[in-house]
């Protein structure tokens, strides 16, 4: 441990610290634009320059791994001087436009020039303008104010994964681009926009809509996928302005998805404000009372056995709570979170969460991928496997569809009989599976929605329970794309015969009243003769053979449990209110029961948080990791020929939320845009 | 004093002779090359150091002590020699003919160098517009494979060894160690942050040693004459001979090759047949190519041409490369166009170069016509401060010290001119 002294305090640090972390770890605030602890060092700011004992000229401590003896100084009058010349340089052909900036408030240029450099302005040259750049529909840019510290493109390359940006021209000429005005065809792009330290990329929505400080903030969670990404909500009034990471070294480290961070305009629009009744053919807007009513009318003469529940992908674990116990009142216990029909069961924990933990994905050194695609299905697992790679050298093997991960990938096909080769133990993949000291493999939706799921599922545990599974390690992992999932199998809301059964039941007429907490992920033609309550919060899938329709509130609206693909337990943060007449949905439930005469047993959120606790001891849990005992599961026969489906559709358009987002729309047509230019037929 | 014949290394400087294989063996080329590297990495590393040879690329960093940073023992990484032939210091255009006049000195030197630091090839990283030189040496060194000087058991040694020519795309800024590994590995030319040396972490990752051309070019002949022959030539510490290159304002402009430490006066009035219209028709010499601050006629009565001579009065060999002004030049302009020259060649990857270089080019280009206040000119001397030794290489160096040379020497001119400007605007 290399011991040095940084303004006259000793300190002692692991060997390859930098001086900058050094001073860091005894307070010294080193100013920096170029350094991200993320990404790689550039060194090219030059904002970080100290002075060194013996060293003729200052250093650039962002660089300079300490060693042993060495003795810092922050505070000499050469690093002012060498710092007020830094920020001097970076302002001069700065553009100054801080009134009319979106980063103005939140600027590291800003700040720094604030703290670090002197007053006045000797330059009285022009100033150099650049050209903006186009970046798509995420990014905006204002390329005259880059201060050309390359995070983006550092950023793109690589924690993206993808070599869409980059400096071209030199010296003072050099500017950022996308090289052809493209799109940054990452999942992950709009994190080039907290990276950069002035206002050159900014959220292209979030333009000019408000200025940081009028914003209010709260912290949550996301579930636009089952990653749970903790982020903050911006809200000024009752709108969202815009949503933006949240520190969360286990989960989303600092980054989140682009549907994460953009889906928020879809908050606004299509949204279900007001309760419907069906009248004849046509929905109409009624009271609450009224919706309440006709609910109560229906189920006047239909028993428990035909009444069921379907579990939508963003329900909250206190609906699914309220719901269930709803169901229960009226004598039913067919409720059903698994509309896309996988085979996972409620019940050994282990075989439906991710049993290493999104970090556990740094400590493997092998991965194999089961019918999944984590690029699209969930964009920070797939970051963190990317970054295994680069770091540990982590090599990723993939059983199912080869598509471009952003990171290497052996190929062995797609075709779900592989599985039982490799449990034979003379595959290749076997032998790579043995010699690892953590293997992991991750089976995707992809894998067990097929008719013979539970046969796939059981072929993975036995390679898990032959390979992957050992004294502190358990390399069994299952990626979820739905935010409701997990916390819809640990209350145990499956159903027998699944959502299949609940359709053909629904249409052979057994089923006579089905409600739907936001469930738009399946075809409800089924249940065009079926009385239905759709509890939701946009007009779409759920909404179309609905009677009833009464609106919730979405999840930047209310406190929700929601346990992810690891099986960790977060709450989201109501930010602002539903509009109109929504309410939040275990209100609508609570309110309902009375109507039904049904005892609930609880009166406020506190009361059913008890009952969700005594029902999944687990919610309780917050924030942590709690490990899943190894058990059987799956069902013994055989696995047929063939290759694995995709887990989702288009990944902007996931759910009921991204679905109604004019920016993903946006994002949809030039994704897929892009990709008829390639075929050589575009105008 | 004057170098005797018998003392060059550089025989074939201007190409009288052929500069195929077989006319350079009869200068001495490639003679007992086995023997010389029988005797060991050691002994060759040893009679380097002990020759005083310092680095001819311009900062003068002992050779042989370079040589010495490379691994001993491989960690399995092989370990490179990288030919630094991007001569573009304006004023230099030594390494140009020693390549196409005399390709064996340097591909002779490559085996020997290489093999003393164990590396298993040497580049040759050769300027873009060099077409004819870089032709030149990849006849030579197919010349050389051919008679078995290259490749397996090169001269009969027992040790493998090649020399590959890359020929980059004419950027100034590649003939910066870092960014010339850079740019031969296929990247934008960008100078490294250092550390890692390159001696750590070089070329693909592997252990690299980058010298200039004239470095080891002589290596060969220092070897074959021995330490003391070489060290017994020039003054302490600044021993040897070097390749001086002679431009501007002088009579007969040309490349010389004489003993280090001599008089800047005799140098040019020996070879390059004087000034144009005398010595006293003088203004100043830049002495060591564009990057190091000029010297006034005062100065360059006296002044010996040597890294420490040069030094103490506050400019530097560099690559020797003398550029001459004569009373006609109008001084201020002439830096002013080595600005410019900075700021189109500044990579653009940190702060002070990128943006400082543009700053003090606009304002030299005011300075030439005499438009702006004299406070500027302190302002200018700040500035160029602010970016000398804060930048990642030392370009941003090279182009502060040619305006603090001027204004070192010239400031009355500058001011004389700002007053002039000032002057005729209140009479307009």
């Amino acid at each position: 441990m290399p011991k040095l002294t940084i303004d006259g305090q000793e300190v002692e640090v692991a060997p390859g610290t930098t001086v900058l972390q050094a001073c860091e770890e005894v307070g010294v605030e080193i100013p920096r634009f170029c350094y991200h602890e993320r990404l790689s060092i550039a060194g090219n700011c030059r904002m970080c320059l100290v002075d060194m004992e013996r060293s003729p000229k200052p250093i650039a401590s962002c660089a300079m791994p300490v060693g042993e003896g060495m003795v810092i100084h922050t505070n000499t009058e050469r690093v002012k001087k060498a710092r007020e010349g830094v920020m001097e340089f970076l302002l001069i052909n700065h553009p100054l436009d801080c009134p009319i900036c979106d980063q103005g408030g939140e600027c590291d240029l800003q700040d720094q020039a604030m703290a670090f450099g002197r007053s006045g302005n000797r330059y009285h040259e022009n100033k150099r303008a650049v050209e903006d750049k186009y970046m798509g529909p995420l990014v905006e840019t204002a390329m005259t104010r880059c201060i050309h510290c390359q995070r983006c493109v550092r950023f793109t390359e690589e924690v993206g994964g993808v070599e869409d940006m980059g400096a071209l021209w030199r010296g003072e000429h050099t500017e950022i681009t996308t090289y052809l005005d493209k799109v940054i065809e990452s999942e992950l792009s709009g994190n080039v926009i907290d990276l950069c330290p002035v206002g050159a990329l900014t959220s292209k929505p979030y333009s000019f809509t408000a200025r940081s400080w009028e914003l209010k903030k709260t912290e949550s969670v996301d579930v636009m996928d089952a990653v749970g990404s903790n982020i903050r909500v911006d809200a000024r009034g009752n709108a969202v302005m815009r949503i933006l990471p949240r520190l969360h070294e286990d989960v989303n480290e600092e980054w989140i998805s682009d549907t994460t961070r953009f889906a928020y305009d879809g908050l606004k629009l299509r949204r279900l404000d007001t309760p419907y009744v069906k009248k004849g053919k046509s929905l109409e807007e009624a009271a609450w009372g009224d919706a309440f009513a006709a609910i109560k009318k229906k189920l006047k003469d239909v028993k428990g056995s035909e009444i069921a529940a379907v579990i939508g992908d963003l329900a909250d674990m206190e609906s699914m709570v309220a719901l269930k116990d709803l169901l229960g009142g009226l004598g039913s216990k067919r409720i059903e979170c698994r509309q896309d029909g996988t085979a996972l069961e409620a019940g050994v924990r282990a075989s439906y969460i991710m049993n290493t933990g999104i970090a556990g994905i740094e400590e493997a050194d092998f991965l194999l991928l089961v019918g999944t695609n984590p690029r699209f299905e969930a964009p920070l697992v797939n970051a963190r496997i990317r970054k295994a790679t680069r770091k540990n050298g982590l090599k990723v093997a993939n059983i199912g569809s080869a598509e471009d991960l952003t990171y290497k990938v052996d190929e062995f096909g797609d075709d779900a009989t592989l599985l039982k080769k490799v449990l034979g133990g003379r595959h290749e993949l076997s032998k790579a599976l043995k010699a690892a000291a953590k293997p992991m493999i991750i089976v995707g939706q992809g894998a067990l929605r097929r008719a013979d799921g539970a046969q796939v599922l059981k072929a993975a545990h036995d390679i898990a329970e032959k390979y992957c599974v050992k004294e502190g390690w358990n390399g069994f992992n299952v990626l979820h794309t739905a935010a409701a999932r997990v916390g819809g199998l640990d209350l145990g809301l499956t159903a027998k015969g699944g959502i299949e059964a609940i359709k053909a039941d629904a249409e052979a007429g057994k089923l006579k009243v089905v409600f739907l907490l936001g469930a738009d992920e399946f075809d409800t033609s089924a249940l065009k003769d079926t009385f239905v309550v759709y509890l939701g919060t946009h007009g779409d899938e759920g909404v179309k053979n609905a009677d009833v329709i009464l609106p919730g509130a979405a999840y930047t609206e209310k406190s929700g449990t929601y346990v992810n693909t690891e099986g960790r337990v977060q709450r989201t943060a109501k930010a602002v209110f539903a509009p109109g007449d929504a309410r939040e949905d275990w209100t609508i439930l609570r309110a309902l029961a009375d109507v039904l005469e049904v005892k609930l047993g609880y009166n406020n959120l506190g009361e059913l948080r008890a009952r969700l606790v005594k029902l999944a001891p687990l919610a309780a849990t917050l924030d942590t990791l709690v490990p899943a005992e190894w058990a059987d599961f799956g069902a013994e026969g055989d696995v047929a020929e063939g290759g694995f489906g995709p887990a989702i559709g288009n990944f902007y358009l996931t759910n009921p939320v991204l679905r109604a987002s004019k920016i993903m729309a946006e994002c949809v047509e030039i994704r897929e845009g892009n990709a008829e230019e390639a075929t050589g037929t575009h105008g | 004093m004057m170098l005797q014949d018998k003392d060059r290394i550089f025989t074939n400087l201007y190409g009288h002779q052929d500069w195929r294989l077989k006319a350079a063996m009869k200068r001495g080329d490639w003679d007992g090359t086995k023997d010389i590297l029988a005797k060991g990495r050691e002994w060759i590393i040893e009679e380097m150091k002990a020759s005083g040879l310092r680095g001819r690329g311009g900062a003068g960093f002992p050779t042989g002590l370079k040589w010495s940073f490379m691994p001993k023992q491989s960690d399995g990484r092989p370990s490179y020699l990288v030919v630094n032939a991007d001569e573009g210091e304006p004023g230099t255009c030594k390494d140009r003919d020693l390549m196409r006049h005399d390709p064996h000195k340097l591909i002779e030197g490559c085996l020997i160098a290489g093999f003393a630091m164990n590396a298993v090839a040497a580049y040759i990283y050769i300027r873009g517009e060099f077409v004819r030189e870089a032709e030149v040496l990849d006849a030579a060194i197919e010349e050389a494979r051919a008679k078995g000087f290259l490749g397996k058991n090169a001269c009969g040694s027992g040790y493998d060894f090649d020399v590959f020519v890359h020929r980059g795309a004419g950027a100034y800024i590649c003939g910066e160690e870092t960014a010339l590994i850079e740019s031969l590995e296929g990247k934008k030319g960008q100078p490294r942050l250092k550390p890692p040396f390159p001696a750590n972490v070089g070329v693909w990752g592997c252990p690299t040693t980058v010298n200039n051309v004239e470095s080891i070019a002589v290596a060969p002949t220092i070897l074959r004459r021995g330490a003391s022959w070489f060290s017994g030539l020039g003054r302490p510490n600044n021993t040897g001979t070097k390749v001086f290159c002679i431009s501007g304002h002088v009579n007969k402009p040309c490349n010389v090759e004489e003993e280090m430490g001599i008089p800047l006066k005799e140098l040019i009035e020996k070879h390059a047949g004087g000034v144009r219209g005398g010595w006293d028709n003088l203004l100043a010499i830049i002495p060591g190519g564009s990057s190091v601050p000029l010297l006034p006629k005062s100065i360059c009565d006296t002044v010996l041409m040597d890294f420490d001579s040069l030094r103490e009065v506050q400019s530097g060999l560099g690559t020797a490369a003398v550029i001459v002004m004569d009373k006609s030049t109008d001084v201020v302009k002439a830096i002013a166009r080595l600005s410019a020259f900075y700021k189109h060649e500044s990579c653009g990857q940190c702060t002070p170069c990128r943006e400082g270089t543009g700053w003090m080019w606009r304002v030299m280009e005011r300075l030439v016509k005499g438009e702006a206040e004299k406070s500027e000119i302190d302002m200018l001397l700040d500035v160029s401060k602010q970016i000398e030794g804060h930048t990642i290489c030392a370009l941003g160096d090279a182009a502060a010290w040619p305006i603090q040379g001027l204004m070192r020497h010239f400031r009355g001119e500058v001011e004389a001119r700002i007053d002039a400007y000032h002057a005729k605007a209140a009479a307009e």
